[in-house]
């Protein structure tokens, strides 16, 4: 870890490295909002994910310098992302599967806020078109 | 190594390290842990917004339209050209090229700036048509229900990540005057490299916010 005389002597990555990452993430970008002009239903939620996920590792493991650090600072940065995918999906298993065992529970959430109610035009639109899930 | 603490170790060393290697290594492992505090922050919000997206995926697909795919779009390439510069500020001052440094963190504050008018313009024809959080909002030209949940979600996500780039721009604006008094070299920018990182996953966490509220299918 330490060199003899106590110095630092920095990893410098060529020039080209940090252009082609770039012009990747700007591809990426392209091709993302590209993408977005078509309807695949789900399958434009995945595969936007799909490139920004891409584009997210371009950046921690180049710009970020995690592929040529101690992977003591991967191992770190990787823990957070375990315990928020953690996070997400257990509160998604509680509030998407809410309804299918307490009706009147889910109710609620399905009617309309009320703030809704003093808007001037709104009584000419009631609208009921978000009940199903 | 060494605890010498008299004569050769260089300026930048505090007395507590026993070398360089291991103060830069430590102040690196403490920003990742900071950087993880970040990660989780940004979490709850994504969190709130996969409930309300799950919950409402037809008012989430409506609302969205309201939203400027261009403008947005202009502040992704933004974003990533001020990642590049940041980027390439670290390596000029690895070389010892301060001149380049300078330029490259004076470009980088720009191209946040930037992206911070751009904001600036799409929050102000918000605000002024009524699509505000919660009980501010007063738009009535999207057709479905609770669209002001949408915005909630919209104004706090990109709000506290607008708040996080204004925090950068601060941030290497001092960094700019640390290295004008010439106190980095190629020996020691460990300031520099921590706000890259920082500044890094404040474009991380764009790169998710945009697809996730501009592009919804």
């Amino acid at each position: 870890m330490s060199s003899e005389s106590g110095k630092h002597y920095p990893h410098v990555l060529p020039l080209s490295t940090y252009f082609s990452v770039a012009g990747a993430l700007l591809a990426l970008t392209a091709i993302t909002v590209w993408m977005s002009n078509f309807h695949f239903g789900e399958w434009n939620l995945i595969v936007a994910m799909a490139v920004a996920v891409t584009k997210a590792i371009l950046v921690a493991l180049i710009f970020m310098h995690l592929l040529y650090d101690n992977k003591m600072y991967l191992t770190v940065f990787l823990s957070s992302l375990i315990f928020l995918s953690v996070f997400i999906t257990f509160t998604l298993y509680d509030t998407m599967r809410r309804g299918d065992i307490y009706d009147e529970v889910s109710q609620p959430i399905q009617k309309r806020a009320a703030l809704y109610e003093t808007l001037k035009k709104d009584s000419t639109h009631t609208k009921s078109s978000e009940v199903h899930h | 190594m060494s605890t010498n603490h008299s004569g050769t170790h260089p300026a930048h060393l505090q007395h507590h390290f026993s070398d360089v290697e291991q103060q830069r290594e430590s102040a690196k492992l403490g920003m990742w842990f900071f950087l993880l505090t970040e990660v989780l922050t940004f979490g709850g919000l994504f969190c709130a917004y996969a409930i309300y997206r799950s919950w409402y995926p037809e008012m989430f697909s409506i609302a969205h339209r309201e939203l400027n795919v261009t403008m947005g779009t202009i502040n992704t390439v933004v974003l990533i050209t001020s990642s590049l510069t940041m980027a390439l500020a670290i390596r000029s001052m690895q070389l010892n090229n301060k001149g380049m440094t300078q330029i490259m963190l004076f470009l980088t504050i720009l191209l946040a700036a930037t992206f911070m008018v751009i904001k600036y313009f799409e929050y102000t024809h918000k605000i002024h048509v009524g699509q505000l959080p919660g009980k501010y909002y007063f738009f009535e030209g999207i057709d479905a229900n609770n669209p002001h949940i949408f915005f909630s979600i919209y104004f706090a996500m990109t709000g506290l990540h607008g708040i996080h780039v204004l925090i950068g721009i601060g941030v290497i604006a001092w960094l700019m005057i640390r290295t004008s008094k010439n106190e980095f070299s190629s020996e020691y920018y460990t300031p520099i490299e921590m706000t890259g990182l920082f500044w890094h996953l404040v474009d991380l966490i764009w790169i998710f916010l945009f697809p996730l509220f501009y592009l919804i299918g």
